[in-house]
Parts: structure tokens; C-alpha cells; sequence
């Protein structure tokens, strides 16, 4: 079992390579943009697709579940931009600065892009297109890692969303990424780019909604020092979404994080993080909710760089059906990072006994005073606790609900902003009363 | 937190540099021709006068293994092994048959005295009162030993008394001439040949080791024990423990290890398989001291070893409790297959580094009958500028209903020059199954710690009495003076420790 199989190109693998190659000479950059494409697609060639013997991808193997690869997005069609107006729904209830892609591809008419001081918006094709030096600052530098995944993504990217919010600004409306498809199943490889500067503060939510599309999409977050940022995604697919998070905190800042993904056929949320400042805090939360055949992996690298940061990692997952959860999170505390102090706790909900929750909680530390924690529970309900419910004359039904509830309701109750708290529980009771 | 003090001067005094095992017996030796090949299996095989099953299912091992690659998964980092410059087999050179332990060569009889192995039984049944530390006689003990050393077995006491009980416990390269009927059925059941590469090497050049069969309804009437010494310079060890527990039998075995001190490195490859049936119960302890090399990582042991158990009848058992301090590199992952309904497979480790010692440790729990449990406590400390990883995996298949795991893991480090890391595996493929993995020290009973608080005691005390109450009768069935020793590094201070 030892020797290594050189798998021949998968069709998948196949597209991919072609559509790079067609796609190579009108994709958006020139010069080191060019240049930083073909690297990353010569990364991604070099490993192909990920699969289970790539230790960070061992629960999703993306070569086996990677069927084929969708042709790019065409420009978006009148009817997919009327459909994309009602999109990201799941925030409307908090008022939002609402920023339209549809397909990958940034609409300005949909977008609210009325001025606010300290603020800066524009798309990344465009800057990307005008060699934008925000952008080449920052693009593939913020967390250089050898993930596939990213790579596609860098050398493929298109379009997405570049925001940068200057020293000391403090954003008066929450900015809100809608990405919404079309009609057709396509694929987009997204890339956005975040800079929040030395003690500005902003809340920003992203919300996917996508058929049977496949969409790649990777976000740039530069989260300056004394700077304050939360950050809500929620994700519905019916097809495959790959996303990665970047982010490298500075010093005395603090972020939180927090990811829903409901009728999700197929997500991986990668999150890559770096303390590279003291004193910083950070909290990445999320919840995922699985039934049929969905399949979510959640997979983080939390790297402390520096030392007298603290960091919180809490997930849940509920699955029914043949759902499988994976969760797989390594704290890296290296050499030097002193009084780290890090906590990570994973728990899965299994209704059915055809679903499946694989954890993988890693630590890896080189430091000698931290204080580094990890839990991952998977189990049932218990049936004592619903027995009592039952026996106050809640039916079945309403007393498993109410304790599902009651289970990713300690993670979601965690989000101090009270406008997405409520957005998010009203989400995943929406989930709740749609289960059969 | 960083560590007390008192832990720093107990991890102080099983350094590298005071290995205590580091002497060379002066035996000459008869080795097989340098390197590794099919006349080197050939060799082997012709000097244990195998029968011809035996020697096909080597020469298969060896065609696999050459298909191979060496794993790379693990987080050790070693300079690459040359199989070819290697001695495969070496054996003091004997007088044609022995019949008493007085023919055994005085050298290695001195060698077994000087760390501590009684072989004469008579010493062992001397009554000579035996105290611990703080002067309180230690009960009688009686353990059977099985000394190999370097690619045989040089000695095996209490057979005749253990015979009597119908217990068979005989060095491997007899079992396979005198009950070859009960090896051909349980070799290579648990740990095939193709497992993995270290293992299918053992398989193809394993030279002794113990064998031992307790039959239904037997209690071992004594301990077992195997004491593995590697003597001869730039030797491998490869040795094959075999350990089946029939039918509501219960053994239990112990093992351990030391090496010279020298500048090379030298390969210690071995395998392990215990198979329990309906009820048998089998505990195997293990206190690995090899050679871990001087404080700049020269010399040492690479210790590559494959231990698994099968827990294949109804509600039988398997525990595993190992204290590692010595070896350049471990790597090592006892493991126990559940498949019996109502199996319990046990995982209590301690695992020190020291110097520049690498350790990849962990078990494996794998839950395919009804209503299985397991348990997995583990410890590394690590120091100098070691590096101590726990790899685990707990997994529970579609109709391992009602199955359990808790597991707690610590790590405590020592300067900041070392590495502690933690990579559990933990995948739940049922509703029923429930798993708790925890790294938090404070989370081992709440209950528990809060009713000793409650009796005016620190939450470290009450902690630390939890752990060693929970360790405890395990730890008691190792030989006392690893009991001792090994008590007092689970006693170390948990102030300090990291999930």
C-alpha cells in the first residue's frame, strides 16, 4: 500500500488544464499577474486534484468526487441578473451595503456603491486589469501555502471583490458579498481581496448561492493592527464549492468568524490564519447542517506566529441522512509564541446511522508556556434528555428539534452581533422545520 | 503554564546522557553475511532449520517488501537506512545443544544480572525480601522470563512449571518446530505480511522472539516476560511476539529493552500480534529503554514496530500500556481491532523525549462489533530539543452499534527548543457510536475532581489522583521497579501540561 501510483490525468484534471490553456491570454493581468499564474497553475499540475493521500484532503477526496470540470462562466444574462437580485437572502434582515457578483462576475448596477469616507471599493478583474498596487501588494502573499486548491484558484482567477478600509475608519454599514449563479452550471474561480487597515473596524458577510456550478473562490484578508473585523459566510449549494480563507492578523486586533453551510451537496471551507502580531484575538465559528448526501468539510491551519494571542475554535455539525461531516483543525504554535492560548472544540450531531463525522483535531507546538486545548465529540441525541421533553407532552418531532436546537444554539448564541445572531439561528431553524 | 521544577529534575534524570544500558558484552558472534537478500532470508530460515511453509512465507514477505516504500507519513526525521549495510542475523556462537541454563555462555548471563533480569530461577525464588524506595517490602513476584538477545533466544525459565499449567511459552524458532499447527493458524493473522513496510521486512527476517499460548479457561499462573537486548554493532533486531489467549484465558506479558551505546544507528524492526477469544484477556506492557543516543542525536535506535491486537471473541480484552524513554526515533502505534461483541481494547502510554529523540506514537481503535469499548490515555513530556507527537485513530464502522471511546491526551514540554503534537483521528460512521476525545486536563471528571476539591485538596492534587487512580492497575502489573519508575513520571505535576 506504500508505493505511489502516478495517476494518470482524471477528466477533471483534463478540462481544468484546457481551460487554463484557452483561457490563459484573456483572463484579467498582465506581467507578474501572468507570471503568478502560470506558477500556481504549474503548482496545481504538479499535484493535480487533491485526493485522499494528501493528508489535508484525506475526508474529501476531491479527484474521486470531481467528476468533470464545468466549463468557465459566460457574462452574466439578463435573467440571472434579475434572479440575482433577490439573492442572499439568509442577511437580509441586517442592513447591508450590498455587493452583487453573479457567476463570479462583479454588477455594478445591482451593487450599492454609494461613497462612505475611509472606504474603497472596486472588482478584482479590474484591478487586476490595471495592475492596481493594493492588489500586487497583496495577492498570493497574504498566506503562501502549497494547496492546490489555492493554486487553481490563483491561476484561474476572475473576477471578485477588492475593499480596502483605511486607518481608523469605522465602517458605518455592514458590507454584505452576494455571489449568486445563473442558470447554466459553470464554473468561477473568485478571488477577493480585504484590507483593513491599523485600527479601522468592519463587518463584512458573504453569502454563495449556487446550483449545480462549481465555484472556487478564495478571499485575501489583511486585518491590520488594532483593527476589528467580523466576518459571517453562510452557503447553499447544489453543486461544488471550494473556499479559502486567508488571513494574516496584526498585532492588538481581533477577529471573529463565522460560517453556516446548509443544503450544501459539496463545500470545503479551508481557512488559513496567522498571528503575526501580539495580543491578538480571534474566534472561527460555524455550523454546519447535513442531510441527504451533503458533504461539508471544514479544515483549518491556525498558525501562531507570535506570542500573547489567544485564539477559539468552535464548530458543530448536525447530520442526517448519509450526510458526512469532516472537520479537521491544526493549531500551530511555533517557536517563540509564548502564552498562546488556544482552545478548539468540535462536536457532531449524528441523527442517522448512514451519516458519518470524521475529526481530526490537530496540535503541533513548539512553545513551552501556552496553554493549548482541544475536544472533539461525535454522538446521538440523547435519548434521556428527548424522554423528558416527551414526557411535558412534546411530541417526537418538536422535542428532537428543540434539542438540535438547543445544540448548535450554544455556538450561534456566541456571535456578539445581535443583527447576523439572528439571522443565523433564523437560518438554521429554516433548516430545522424543513426536515421531514 | 511552563513545566514545575520537580518535573524538570525527574525528565533530568532519564536523559540521554545518563543511559544506564550502554556496555558491550564481550561474546563472539556468528552473523549472516552482510546485507539484505533472498540468501539472507534463505540464511536465516536454514539456521532455525524451518520447514519449508516457513520459508515460502518469508521469501512472499520479502518479494512484497522489495515492492515497497519506506513510509513517510510519520513526523520523524532519520537519515536514510541502507538495508544493505546491515547484519540481518546474529547469534552468540553456543555449544551444539543446551540442556540447562548453566550452559548458557557466563558473558550473557553477567549481561542479564547487570540490568537487573534474573534468568537463574532459583535467584528468583530465593525470598530474598525485596524493598522499594521508601523501604516498604514489595510483595513476591514470580515472572517468567525469555531473554533474546540479539537474533535469539539465549534463555526460558519457569517452562516446566508453566507446562504443567499447559502454557506454552517458548522462544518463536521452537514454536515453529513443536506446535507448528498453532503458528501456521495465528502467524501473520493479525499482522499480515503485506501490512506495512517495516512489518512485511520483519516478516521476511524475523529471527526470534516469544510465543505464547495459554489455552481455554487457563489463568497464567505467572507473568511473562520478554527482555530484548541488542549487542552485536551494526545488527538490526527483528523480532515476532506472538500472544494467543483462547477461550476466557488471561495472560499477562511483559517486554523490555536496552542496547549499547554507540555512534551508529541500528534498526530494531519487530512485530507484535495478540489474539484473544471469547472472554481471554491479554495485557501487554511494555518499558522500552533502547539506546536514544548521545545529546547531539548521534547513535541510537530506530525503533520501527508494528503491535496490533485482535480482540476476535465475544467480550475479551486487550490492554496496552507502554512507558517509552529510550530509541532515536519511535515509531510505534499499538493498536486493538474490536471485533468480538462487547470487546474493550486499553491504551495507556507515557512517552518521554529527551535530547533529540523523535517520537510518532499513538494507537489505533478500531470498533467493528456491538457494543465495543475503548479507552486511550496518553502522555508525552518532552525536553531538549525533542520532538513527541501522539497519533491516534479511533473509528467505528456502520454497524459497530453502542460503540465507545474516551481519550485523553496530554503533552507536557520542557524548554522551548522541543515539539509537542497532537494529531487524533476520530471518525464516527454510526448514530450510536460515541466518542469524547479531550486534551483538557480539567475535563476528566468534573464530578470526580469536584468531590476531591471539595475534601480541601488543590485541583492539581485532585487531578493528578485521578490520572494515577485511573492508571493505576495497569501500571501495577508491570515489574515493580518500572512500576515505581513509571508511577513517578505519571505523578509528574500536570501543572504545565498542553492538550
Amino acid at each position: 500500500m506504500n508505493a505511489e501510483v502516478r495517476a494518470i490525468k482524471t477528466p477533471a484534471e483534463q478540462a481544468l488544464t484546457s481551460a487554463y490553456q484557452d483561457a490563459r491570454a484573456a483572463l484579467p493581468g498582465k506581467g507578474n499577474v501572468a507570471v503568478l499564474r502560470d506558477e500556481a497553475f504549474n503548482r496545481f499540475e504538479a499535484t493535480g486534484l487533491p485526493h485522499r493521500r494528501v493528508e489535508e484532503w484525506k475526508y474529501t477526496d476531491l479527484r474521486a468526487l470531481m467528476r468533470d470540470a464545468l466549463p468557465l462562466a459566460a457574462p452574466a444574462d439578463a435573467a440571472a441578473k434579475v434572479k440575482a437580485k433577490d439573492a442572499g437572502k439568509v442577511f437580509a434582515s441586517v442592513d447591508c451595503r450590498r455587493l452583487v457578483f453573479v457567476d463570479g462576475g462583479f454588477m455594478p448596477e445591482l451593487s450599492d456603491l454609494s461613497a462612505e469616507p475611509g472606504l474603497t471599493i472596486g472588482s478584482m478583474a479590474a484591478a487586476l486589469g490595471k495592475g492596481d498596487p493594493l492588489v500586487a501588494a497583496h495577492v498570493g502573499k497574504v498566506f503562501e501555502t502549497d494547496d492546490a486548491a489555492v493554486a487553481l484558484n490563483t491561476a484561474l482567477m476572475g473576477d471578485g471583490a477588492v475593499i480596502h478600509i483605511a486607518a481608523g475608519t469605522v465602517l458605518a454599514r455592514t458590507i454584505h458579498l452576494v455571489f449568486a449563479s445563473g442558470e447554466t452550471p459553470s464554473s468561477s474561480f473568485i478571488r477577493s481581496l480585504i484590507v483593513v487597515e491599523k485600527g479601522a473596524q468592519a463587518v463584512i458577510a458573504e453569502s454563495h448561492e449556487s446550483n449545480a456550478s462549481q465555484v472556487n473562490c478564495a478571499l485575501e484578508l489583511v486585518i491590520g493592527d488594532g483593527a476589528q473585523v467580523d466576518y459571517f459566510k453562510a452557503t447553499q449549494t447544489r453543486g461544488l464549492h471550494v473556499a479559502s480563507l486567508l488571513l494574516t492578523v496584526g498585532a492588538k486586533a481581533a477577529f471573529n468568524t463565522f460560517a453556516l453551510s446548509s443544503d450544501a451537496s459539496l463545500v470545503r471551507n479551508q481557512s488559513f490564519v496567522r498571528f503575526a502580531g501580539e495580543g491578538s484575538t480571534g474566534a472561527l465559528r460555524g455550523v454546519n447542517l447535513l442531510r441527504g448526501k451533503d458533504h461539508v468539510d471544514t479544515t483549518m491551519l491556525i498558525e501562531h506566529a507570535a506570542g500573547h494571542c489567544a485564539s477559539r475554535e468552535q464548530f458543530k455539525s448536525v447530520l442526517d441522512d448519509q450526510g458526512h461531516n469532516v472537520f479537521q483543525g491544526k493549531i500551530v504554535v511555533k517557536p517563540h509564541a509564548q502564552k498562546t492560548d488556544t482552545k478548539m472544540m468540535t462536536r457532531a450531531l449524528l441523527l442517522s446511522d448512514e451519516a458519518e463525522a470524521d475529526n481530526k483535531p490537530e496540535l503541533e507546538i513548539f512553545a513551552d508556556d501556552v496553554v493549548c486545548g482541544h475536544g472533539a465529540t461525535a454522538g446521538a441525541l440523547d435519548p434521556g434528555l428527548k424522554f423528558y421533553l416527551m414526557s411535558r407532552g412534546i411530541d417526537d418531532k418538536q422535542a428532537e428539534a428543540l434539542l438540535i436546537q438547543a445544540f448548535i444554539g450554544e455556538t450561534i448564541e456566541e456571535v456578539a452581533h445581535e443583527g447576523f445572531r439572528d439571522a443565523l439561528m433564523t437560518a438554521a431553524l429554516s433548516w430545522l422545520e424543513s426536515r421531514a | 503554564m511552563p513545566a514545575v521544577q520537580e518535573t524538570v529534575d525527574r525528565v533530568r534524570q532519564i536523559d540521554v546522557d545518563q543511559y544506564k544500558y550502554g556496555f558491550v558484552t564481550d561474546v563472539e558472534s556468528e552473523k549472516a553475511p552482510i546485507g539484505l537478500s533472498e540468501d539472507t532470508v534463505r540464511y536465516i530460515s536454514a539456521k532455525k532449520n524451518e520447514p519449508a511453509w516457513m520459508l515460502e512465507w518469508r521469501l512472499e514477505a520479502f518479494r512484497r517488501w522489495l515492492t515497497m516504500r519506506e513510509p513517510t507519513w510519520a513526523r520523524v526525521d532519520y537519515p536514510k537506512i541502507d538495508y544493505q549495510n546491515a547484519y540481518y542475523y546474529s547469534a552468540p556462537k553456543k555449544k551444539p545443544q543446551l540442556s540447562s541454563l548453566d550452559e548458557v555462555d557466563p558473558q550473557i548471563l553477567e549481561t542479564y544480572k547487570k540490568l537487573g533480569i534474573p534468568l537463574r530461577e532459583q535467584e528468583m525464588l530465593a525470598g530474598v525480601v525485596r524493598k522499594d524506595a521508601d523501604g516498604n517490602v514489595l510483595p513476591e513476584r514470580r515472572v517468567a522470563v525469555d531473554a533474546v538477545f540479539d537474533s535469539v533466544s539465549v534463555a526460558t525459565t519457569f517452562k516446566e512449571e508453566l507446562k504443567r499449567a499447559g502454557v506454552i511459552f517458548m522462544p518463536m524458532s521452537e514454536a515453529i518446530q513443536q506446535h507448528p499447527e498453532l503458528v501456521r493458524k495465528y502467524l501473520g493473522s493479525v499482522v499480515p505480511t503485506t501490512d506495512n513496510f517495516f512489518a512485511t521486512l520483519n516478516s521476511a527476517v524475523f529471527s526470534d522472539g516469544s510465543f505464547v499460548y495459554v489455552p481455554p479457561g487457563v489463568r497464567c499462573p505467572m507473568e511473562l516476560s520478554t527482555y530484548f537486548r541488542i549487542n552485536e554493532a551494526n545488527t538490526g533486531q527483528f523480532e515476532r511476539t506472538l500472544i494467543v489467549a483462547d477461550k476466557g484465558a488471561y495472560v499477562s506479558y511483559l517486554e523490555g529493552c536496552t542496547a549499547p551505546m554507540r555512534d551508529e544507528n541500528q534498526l530494531h524492526a519487530a512485530v507484535v500480534e495478540l489474539v484473544t477469544h471469547d472472554d481471554a484477556e491479554i495485557k501487554y506492557s511494555t518499558v522500552q529503554n533502547w539506546y536514544p543516543g548521545d545529546a547531539d542525536g548521534k547513535g541510537g535506535i530506530f525503533n520501527f514496530v508494528t503491535k496490533r491486537g485482535d480482540c476476535r471473541g465475544k467480550n475479551s480484552k486487550i490492554s496496552w500500556t507502554q512507558v517509552e524513554t529510550g530509541s532515536a526515533i519511535t515509531w510505534k502505534y499499538p493498536s486493538c481491532i474490536l471485533r468480538g461483541d462487547g470487546s474493550r481494547g486499553e491504551f495507556y502510554s507515557i512517552a518521554i523525549s529527551n535530547g533529540r529523540q523523535q517520537v510518532d506514537s499513538g494507537t489505533k481503535m478500531i470498533h467493528l462489533g456491538k457494543n465495543t469499548t475503548s479507552r486511550i490515555i496518553s502522555k508525552g513530556i518532552s525536553a531538549g530539543q525533542s520532538n513527541n507527537t501522539y497519533r491516534g485513530l479511533v473509528t467505528a464502522h456502520r454497524k459497530a452499534t453502542g460503540a465507545r471511546n474516551f481519550t485523553n491526551c496530554d503533552s507536557l514540554l520542557i524548554g522551548d527548543q522541543c515539539g509537542a503534537h497532537t494529531v487524533p483521528y476520530i471518525e464516527a460512521k454510526n448514530s450510536s457510536a460515541v466518542f469524547e476525545h479531550e486534551a483538557s486536563t480539567s475535563k476528566i471528571s468534573e464530578d470526580m475532581l469536584f468531590y476531591c476539591r471539595s475534601r480541601g485538596m488543590s485541583a492539581e492534587e485532585a487531578t493528578a489522583l485521578v490520572v494515577n487512580g485511573f492508571v493505576k492497575d495497569v501500571l501495577q502489573q508491570l515489574p515493580m521497579e518500572f512500576a515505581v519508575e513509571a508511577q513517578k513520571l505519571i505523578s509528574i505535576s500536570l501543572e504545565g501540561s498542553v492538550g
